[in-house]
């Protein structure tokens, strides 16, 4: 029962992205979508994901001060291992997993109230590929501006680890400029942006399929929403092993 | 013209419609009437595409629909308008962006003539001065306006409504089917009414089918429901005894 529920909506999930890959009607209206999207995604959630980033950086910064205290490790150490676990792991996970929640249930509740209202059904009466219009535009605008948020999210991430220690006199401003700039690896940014892409299209697919196929009332509407973000969550957390088993083997 | 063929469509175990074969004229209002459940909104989904048959045909001007592939389908949905329920106007959009989204996803137009088209398209629904409201800022019967407008606005040849005076007065909901009247006949629209609505019957009834259970159980025109005896369409007409009454007399006169 679980494998066929399964195997039902993993194709009918391919089904759908198969529909929103096909040509669109009109491209202005698709691009002006997608800048609409690029908008609600990137700027709509800047302030959420610097403030998440500042503490991730700063407690990271605090918990390794406490671990390598005692220790021979070198104290500009934590600025380097603030850095790489940002830019490895933190920055591109937890933006996702957060944005998964921001994003992502908005993108379901979204969709699924536009099925509710028929105006998925006025549009496709109309003729419109409603799979492609809705959809499209929201996994391109993600896969844009997703890796920007998570490349500022590591910049914060590391002034946050800054402000933690520098200021509080865990460590001296140059002991931290020295471990954010000592055993620097540009393909750990590579893998970041690798992240940030396929958490993007996971997040936003994944959630427009959520709304797309929703049916009942208002109750349905919320469990999709919640939906959305629990296996988009999950995805994101499963394709965070698959992805750094493969870039890092 | 639209034709249907022996549609039938079921639901898991339950068969909601049992070999619905009727035609649909073009300059004609043509009506499915029944009660709640009889059948209509699965038969007009049926009818535009939004549903597959179980069994069956629908037939476009001789085209068979659901033979169609996916471009020839979008070609002629492009010919259909439809006003929904509950008007299905985007929320987010303006009473302009509304009507001028077809245009935009569809034609080539300039921007003054698609403003043009809009206001052509808003006059004949008889509102003025909308163009930059919200759905959320217009009553429903100018909802309902809002959505004949929209569903007119490429000009179909085939015009769909479904409850189009639900939620309205009295007069309100004659406004609206006159007003899908006299657009039907000026453009020689195949239009197709699903309402259970007695006004609308008497009003704008060219070509009535009623459903019952799943089939057709009468067929006639506005000036044959009067002298019909056929027991469902007097029962479902005529259901209060206020408006038995009221045929009686009628009747007498």
């Amino acid at each position: 029962m679980f494998l066929k529920n399964f195997l039902f909506h993993l194709g009918r999930y391919f089904i759908m992205m198969r529909m929103a890959l096909y040509q669109p009607e009109r491209m202005s209206m698709y691009y002006k979508e997608t800048m609409r999207q690029m908008n609600d995604i990137g700027i709509g959630s800047l302030v959420i994901v610097g403030l998440i980033s500042i503490f991730i950086g700063a407690v990271t910064a605090v918990q390794f001060a406490y671990q390598l205290d005692g220790t021979l490790v070198p104290t500009y150490y934590i600025g380097y291992i603030v850095r790489d676990s940002t830019i490895i792991e933190l920055a591109p996970t937890i933006t996702c997993l957060v944005l998964a929640g921001k994003v992502g249930s908005n993108i379901a509740a979204e969709i699924g109230g536009m099925r509710q209202k028929e105006h998925i059904d006025a549009m496709e009466i109309m003729g419109v590929n409603t799979a492609g219009y809705l959809i499209l535009p929201k996994v391109l605008a993600a896969v844009v501006v997703i890796p920007m948020l998570v490349a500022i999210a590591a910049f914060i991430s590391i002034m946050g680890g800054y402000v933690a220690s520098v200021p509080t006199g865990l460590m001296s401003n140059a002991e931290f400029v020295q471990g954010v700039r000592a055993f620097f690896v540009p393909y750990n940014v590579f893998m970041m942006f690798v992240k940030a892409v396929v958490f993007a299209i996971l997040l936003t697919s994944v959630s427009s399929y959520q709304g797309y196929y929703v049916e009942g009332g208002s109750i349905e509407l919320g469990k999709a929403s919640t939906n959305a973000v629990v296996f988009s969550d999950i995805l994101i957390l499963l394709a965070d092993y698959v992805i750094a088993v493969l870039l890092t083997g | 013209m639209i034709k249907a063929v022996d549609l039938f469509k079921s639901f898991g175990e339950q068969e909601v419609l049992k070999g619905i074969t009727t035609e649909f004229y073009p300059g004609k209002t043509n009506l499915i009437i029944g009660r709640s459940g009889a059948g209509k909104t699965v038969l007009l989904k049926l009818l535009v595409g939004l549903l597959s048959p179980t069994k069956g045909q629908v037939f476009y001007d001789d085209v068979d629909f659901f033979n169609l592939n996916k471009r020839q389908v979008r070609t002629i949905r492009m010919k259909v308008g439809m006003l929904f329920q509950a008007s299905a106007l985007f929320d987010s959009m303006t009473v302009e962006e509304n009507i001028r989204f077809p245009l935009d996803m569809f034609t080539t137009m300039t921007r003054k003539e698609k403003l043009d088209r809009v206001n052509y398209c808003l006059e004949r629904v008889n509102l003025h001065e909308v163009n930059s409201k919200y759905p959320s800022e217009i009553s429903g019967g100018m909802q309902k306006r809002v959505g004949i407008a929209r569903a007119i606005v490429l000009e179909p040849k085939y015009l769909f409504c479904d409850e189009p005076n639900s939620g309205l007065d009295p007069k309100t909901a004659i406004l609206i089917d006159e007003l899908i009247r006299s657009i039907t006949i000026e453009n020689n629209i195949t239009t197709v009414v699903n309402t259970h609505d007695m006004n609308s019957v008497m009003g704008i009834g060219d070509n009535v089918i009623l459903l019952y259970d799943g089939e057709i159980a009468w067929r006639g025109d506005r000036d044959e429901v009067m002298e019909s005896d056929n027991e469902i369409l007097q029962n479902f007409i005529f259901a209060s005894p206020f408006l038995q009454q009221l045929r009686d007399t009628a009747l007498k006169k």
